[in-house]
């Protein structure tokens, strides 16, 4: 069994393995016509097997859909969906691929995002009922969605330098203890407190034209398109500003961290302050996906937060490559999307989705599109019990 | 038979203290790794530690670059106290080091693992390298160059000239290039620029002890130390090791050498301090120590060490 796994491992690394490499060797013309072939590509995908603006529809691709079996998902909102996971797992890649920590709490990130737009936007928010009273304001005040959008960021970067603060002292599987309760903690204040609406939630959450109502010309509640074009735009802004990071001092002292944090130390990288930083940089990005999400629902709830949802956010970046940006962009993917195209399967969907996990694990534990330092490294550690026998 | 070292008159005429390790006792529960030692390291010099294994060699190091906080005593550097500092803060007061056992960062490149060193002088950090708002008015030579044949990249690079000029170039980029710039220098000055971009842990051995110390030296110390740089090194080995350590010495860096290799540490450094049993046995220069019968006792006659 395990050498039939081995060749079949082998015969994988010389398909994909090489595809790094001929990447890197194109001209750089050739890249970037690709990338932008890739982005309109990205930016055509609600119409996928249409040529929008004609009647004509281009055959095959149509099986791709979500929509071509019955009872399936909105396919734009399964995109939409798929959007704003791959925007997590860019954010938790920062934490887990770049930095090499842990956090199995990720999900409270996104649900303070998605708190602060329904806290401080939404007219019917008991924040916002407060501010209501306090100044004097009329009863469908509320703070605009685009000022929003730095009130979550900020929140959710101070959330991820609360909960790192103390905790990133800690290392490894001890870390990833402390933010799995992390992540419960969010979900079960926001529960039990008035303020944030207890167990019944938030409504009324705006988005970019303001509170949910049928007049909404763009951003509407039916049409799923516009807000599937919105969170790729600010996916694809945010993937830029990561790489930008990935290929600085930063992304340096991240990898040095990762490799020997003592040594790092004594070449003057400061591990506490990079990692405090991949921590609130994470917790941005995930908190900006919570706020997409929240603003799409018009209305969320604590439940929606549970750890099932973190170990999900783990499973992108694990099943993706964790610590390459593609990779992890690719796994969310797959694990957002593979649901909803199998509904057929309905209650068996799980266990396929469970059986697909394992496979994966098996086959390419390092992940389907892996950093190929990540990989190395994984190697390194499975092979060191060996030495030390 | 050895040369003899040259120094420059003002440091002949009144050695600076770079270093001082004030009466400083380590105790480990009942063991006294270091007993009240006591020793200067001036500015410019390549002071040598040496003693018999278990000596508290290494203990010593470390007290001094502030790995362990001695039980009574103090390490000035720079008439700073060093003891109870974090290690990135050590750094930065100008002291680097290098590791007994090779800690590269292996899948690092040779020249990501000195850029690695060579951040520690940036200024650059999260915000500046995500949004570059931070312009510097390049230098001449800084300027992005026009030199394609092809009249469209032509364009493209006149265009980058022009709007460097007028708009000044980010400090994130000026400093990733001056680092890059440092890096390879200090590759070659190390002697491994033919594998700069191999991964740390593809390098052969002496690659690999050559890079630790070009990653010190990127963090631009004022003391660097060594920590038995020769381990595991062939005679012919050593021989450029000494060559490298005199350059470094040249170059107007401060090194402290530990070493158990008793011919490299006599011909290289210019004092030396001799532990055994955590106390300090002897202290002087080369021929003096070599001479002093209480080393020899403790160390030299040992046949071991003769081999």
């Amino acid at each position: 069994m395990t050498e039939a796994l081995r060749q079949i491992n082998e015969r994988r690394r010389h398909v994909l393995g090489g595809m790094g490499d001929r990447w890197r060797a194109l001209p750089r013309w050739q890249r970037w016509l690709t990338l932008l072939a890739g982005v309109a590509f990205l930016y055509y995908l609600p119409f996928l097997g249409d040529i929008p603006g004609t009647n004509l529809i281009i055959p095959g691709l149509d099986w791709f859909r979500t929509d071509s079996i019955d009872g399936g998902a909105n396919w734009a909102g399964v995109l939409f969906v798929c959007a704003l996971y791959v925007l997590v797992a860019v954010g938790l890649n920062v934490v887990i691929g770049l930095a090499g920590l842990l956090d199995l709490g990720y999900v409270g990130f996104y649900a303070v995002g998605a708190y602060s737009v329904a806290l401080f936007g939404s007219a019917e928010s008991p924040v916002v009922g407060a501010l209501q009273e306090q100044f004097g304001l009329s009863s469908d005040w509320a703070i605009a969605w685009a000022i929003c959008i730095p009130i979550a960021l900020a929140f959710s970067l101070v959330a991820g330098v609360l909960l790192g603060w103390p905790t990133l002292r800690l290392r490894g599987d001890y870390l990833a203890i402390v933010t799995l309760g992390f992540g419960e903690i969010i979900r079960i204040v926001a529960k039990n407190s008035g303020w944030a609406g207890e167990a019944q939630g938030v409504p009324g959450i705006p988005g970019p034209e303001g509170p949910p109502s049928p007049d909404n010309k763009v951003f509407g509640l039916l049409d799923i398109k516009p807000w599937y074009w919105l969170a790729l735009s600010v996916v694809l802004v945010m993937v830029l500003l990561v790489r930008r990071l990935e290929h600085s001092r930063v992304g340096r002292s991240w990898l040095a961290i990762r490799e020997d944090e003592d040594a790092a130390a004594v070449m003057g990288v400061y591990p506490f302050k990079f990692k405090l930083w991949a921590f609130a940089i994470g917790a941005a990005l995930g908190g900006f996906s919570g706020l997409l999400f929240a603003s799409r629902s018009a209305f969320i709830q604590p439940e929606t937060f549970n750890v099932q949802l973190s170990i999900l956010f783990v499973a992108m970046v694990v099943v993706g490559g964790s610590g390459n940006m593609a990779g992890v962009a690719v796994g969310a993917f797959l694990l957002a999307y593979l649901p909803e195209r199998f509904r057929d399967f309905s209650e068996y969907r799980v266990l396929a989705f469970g059986l697909a996990l394992v496979l994966i694990m098996l086959l390419r534990p390092q992940g389907l599109l892996p950093s190929r330092r990540r990989t190395r490294e994984l190697q390194d550690r499975a092979k060191e019990p060996a030495n030390v026998a | 038979m050895l040369p003899k070292q040259k120094t420059s008159p003002e440091d002949a005429a009144k050695p600076e203290v770079l270093l001082e390790v004030d009466g400083v006792t380590l105790r480990f529960g009942g063991v006294v790794a270091l007993d009240d030692l006591s020793f200067n390291l001036y500015k410019g010099e390549i002071l040598g530690l040496i003693g018999p294994n278990g000596a508290g060699k290494t203990t010593c190091f470390n007290a001094m670059t502030g790995v362990y906080r001695p039980t009574s005593g103090a390490v000035r550097f720079d008439g700073q106290q060093v003891s109870g500092r974090k290690p990135h803060r050590i750094n930065q007061m100008g002291i680097a080091r290098t590791f007994q056992n090779i800690r590269l960062f292996p899948e690092m490149t040779a020249l990501e693992n000195v850029l690695v060193g060579a951040d520690s002088q940036h200024r650059t950090s999260v915000v500046g390298a995500l949004f570059r708002l931070y312009r510097v008015k390049p230098k001449p030579e800084e300027l992005p160059t026009v030199d394609s044949a092809n009249g469209l990249v032509r364009l493209w690079q006149q265009v980058r000239r022009s709007s460097a000029q007028v708009f000044g170039i980010s400090r994130h980029t000026l400093e990733e290039r001056a680092g890059e710039r440092k890096a390879y220098e200090l590759l070659s000055f190390v002697g491994i620029d033919d594998r700069a971009n191999d991964l740390a842990r593809n390098l052969p051995y002496g690659y690999q002890r050559r890079l630790e110390i070009a990653r010190a030296l990127a963090t631009e110390p004022k003391l660097l130390c060594l920590d038995e740089p020769a381990a595991g090194f062939n005679p012919a080995e050593k021989e450029e090791l000494l060559e490298l350590i005199r350059k470094i010495r040249d170059r107007g860096f401060t090194v402290l050498l530990i070493e158990h290799d008793m011919r490299l540490v006599m011909g290289v450094t210019d004092r030396i301090v001799v532990l055994e049993f955590g106390k300090k046995i002897a202290e002087g220069a080369p021929a003096e120590v070599r001479d002093n019968p209480k080393v020899i006792a403790a160390y030299l006659g040992e046949p071991a060490d003769a081999a």
